[in-house]
């Protein structure tokens, strides 16, 4: 007689309950400051005309490409057949939901007129690829909800193949149009390349990884699960190769762009002088996302310690938020070439660097959108089994 | 000289004669009084758009802009559509909406500069809407690209996609709306070619303005008539669009830029 592998949690310790309690009031902040930005106008936020997206794309970018990556764990098991990795494809796939969810509540509550969401449910212009996601995104959703129906129903087992499948295809689909979102953008000297949309599958593996790491230590630390040496190894080994894998799509990213003249200035920009924004792509994306994990994950000197694999974890989820911060701001920031080789200015800060400050309800629509990624998890694993009784080396790699 | 339905609606009208008089105080190309009851109008102001009847791809409103012409220091054209749309500042320089805006572009090597008014290019392949997830940004038969601010969502990708970063967010709640041009807080707005006036057969509010100035820097026109005055300045004169080499055949051209 087989036993269940999952089981789900309590809920009802201490613990637990402030957990919920204090996610529920960065929820409430994220709301009160997307109202605050409605009810003012975005004058409130340091977001203006020359930068038309702020920190909340920041944020609402990183849930929703973090998204598509939570699913591979899921996917390494029902696409490419590594059994070990089965027992964790359930919270794979809920916590792919739950950081789409956010990023895209994140998304709604910044639009100018988020009360005319149905406009954009009902109306559709197919040559955007705004569009497309508004599909790819909603289509996730469903497809993942199935997904996960089909691994929870024992007689519908056999079919959770092919489900798993289709959404590894999709996702692969949902990051290209993320990326495209930027590299679509003809105009903008820092977009406008297709290397986007593999370096955002890239970014997207290594974030979601990063955050399936954490939550699955946190969670078998919390509920007392045993969490084997062998599936940490495994995680730890794939988040490496994913890390260096944004590593070699961002060198191809900007030596690209190095190569060619008339890009020299907006590389220039990020890579020597452009202030903050170098700061952040050396020290954030390079240094702390890129160069530190590795160095955690891969040297003797750590020896796979559980704490430097975390610390691995939350490192690359610092330097990719500073990945996305360069990308998406630092890409506005630099201004737009309208008379190649002239000195252009203008009342509209035309031919000038933009400048830009994260204002607080920004950060608190972000923080907010993060938290309700966070508690969708947490109130999923107490109703649903979603969580395996135990990841222990003798379960899940009895070789 | 023959206008149609155009001639009787203008001269019979308030709002015709006045615009009339104002044109031709102006020394504009717009209509002018030769004598009371007997006004001359422009090509422009005989392609008057009836109520009810669709903008038409036989015409190609577009608009030629003289640098040569343009003073640095002049914001005639500024002020104007200001004043026509109602987008005057609410004392928010990064945030404030600039339909159009003077652009001082200098030689680095030279020294020389010029100064020219930049706005809505009005693409014939208009990226902003390409990008518009609802279609809000759209581009009339007559090739004006306008924004529904009914089905505006406020998601500000076109302003992204602009290659000439020619739109602004409402950031605020407006104050001083016009009727002719609604806004409204929360949703993306630009450059119209002021085509409430364009349907009655008048021009916009800058080529009007600049045109009192004296200088006359800014023609507007049908592009697709061979004999209007601006396809006319256009195939006698070189020209150019500004970032030609995207390919988005804009309905603004400009003369005598120093490049």
């Amino acid at each position: 007689m087989s036993r269940e592998i999952h089981k789900r949690i309590e809920g009802r310790s201490p613990a637990f309950l402030v957990l919920i309690a204090v996610l529920g009031i960065l929820v409430l902040l994220g709301m009160g400051s997307a109202w605050t930005m409605e009810h003012h106008g975005h004058v409130i936020t340091g977001m203006s005309n020359r930068i038309v997206w702020g920190m909340p794309h920041v944020f609402a970018v990183f849930l929703i490409v973090a998204a598509s990556g939570a699913l591979n764990v899921a996917s390494i098991s029902s696409v490419f057949g590594r059994t070990a990795y089965k027992p964790l494809s359930r919270l794979s796939v809920v916590l792919a939901i739950a950081l789409l969810v956010g990023g895209l509540s994140v998304l709604v509550l910044d639009l100018g007129r988020p009360d005319r969401l149905i406009v954009a449910m009902t109306t559709y212009n197919f040559r955007s690829i705004f569009a497309w996601n508004i599909y790819l995104y909603v289509g996730f959703i469903a497809i993942a909800g199935v997904y996960l129906w089909l691994m929870m129903e024992r007689s519908l087992n056999k079919f959770s193949k092919a489900a798993g499948m289709v959404a590894f295809i999709w996702r692969l689909a949902l990051t290209t149009g993320t990326g495209s979102i930027f590299g679509f953008l003809v105009a903008r000297q820092a977009y406008d390349a297709a290397v986007m949309a593999p370096l955002f599958i890239a970014m997207s593996f290594a974030f979601g990884l990063a955050i399936f790491i954490l939550v699955i230590m946190f969670t078998s630390g919390g509920t007392g699960r045993e969490l084997g040496e062998a599936m940490v190894r495994r995680l730890k080994n794939l988040l490496g190769v994913f890390v260096g894998a944004v590593l070699y799509f961002t060198i191809v990213q900007h030596l690209t762009n190095i190569y060619a003249a008339e890009h020299h200035a907006v590389e220039r920009f990020i890579l020597l002088d452009g202030g903050i924004y170098t700061t952040l792509f050396w020290v954030g994306q390079i240094i702390i996302g890129g160069a530190l994990p590795l160095v955690l994950l891969f040297t003797p000197l750590f020896a796979d310690s559980r704490e430097a694999i975390a610390l691995a974890a939350l490192s690359v989820i610092a330097g990719g938020m500073a990945q996305l911060y360069v990308i998406i701001i630092g890409g506005q920031a630099f201004p737009l070439v309208l008379f190649p080789g002239k000195i252009v200015s203008s009342s509209f800060a035309d031919g000038s660097i933009a400048s830009y400050s994260p204002s607080l309800p920004e950060i608190g629509l972000g923080i907010g959108g993060v938290a309700l990624a966070l508690v969708i998890v947490a109130m999923a694993v107490k109703i649903l089994a979603l969580l395996p009784r135990t990841l222990a080396d003798t379960e899940t790699d009895p070789t | 000289m023959s206008c149609g339905n155009s001639c009787n609606s203008n001269t019979s009208s308030r709002r015709g004669f006045l615009t009339s008089m104002a044109a031709s105080a102006a020394g504009a190309t717009a209509g002018l009084t030769l004598a009371p009851g007997i006004t001359l109008f422009s090509p422009a102001q005989a392609k008057a758009r009836g109520k009810g009847e669709a903008a038409s791809s036989k015409v190609r409103w577009g608009m030629l802009v003289d640098a040569n012409k343009c003073d640095d220091g002049c914001t005639a054209c500024v002020d104007a559509c200001a004043d026509e749309n109602g987008w005057q500042g609410e004392g928010n320089p990064a945030t404030d909406a600039q339909w159009i805006r003077k652009v001082k572009v200098t030689d680095p090597g030279t020294g020389k500069s010029q100064s020219l008014p930049m706005m809505c290019q009005h693409c014939e392949e208009p990226p902003c809407v390409d990008v518009c997830p609802t279609g809000a940004s759209m581009k009339r038969a007559d090739g004006i690209v306008l924004v529904d601010k009914h089905s505006c969502i406020g998601c500000r990708y076109c302003m992204m996609a602009c290659p000439y970063q020619a739109r602004s967010f409402v950031h605020e709640p407006v104050s001083g709306q016009r009727t002719r041009a609604p806004r409204g807080k929360g949703t993306v707005e630009s450059c119209t070619f002021c085509v409430h006036r364009v349907d009655e057969g008048q021009q916009p509010a800058c080529v009007e303005a600049c045109g009192g100035t004296k200088r006359g820097a800014l023609t507007f026109g049908d592009l697709n008539d061979p004999e209007s005055e601006i396809s006319k300045k256009i195939a006698t004169y070189p020209t150019q669009a500004i970032r030609s080499d995207l390919g988005l055949k804009p309905g603004v051209r400009y003369m005598g830029l120093d490049t």
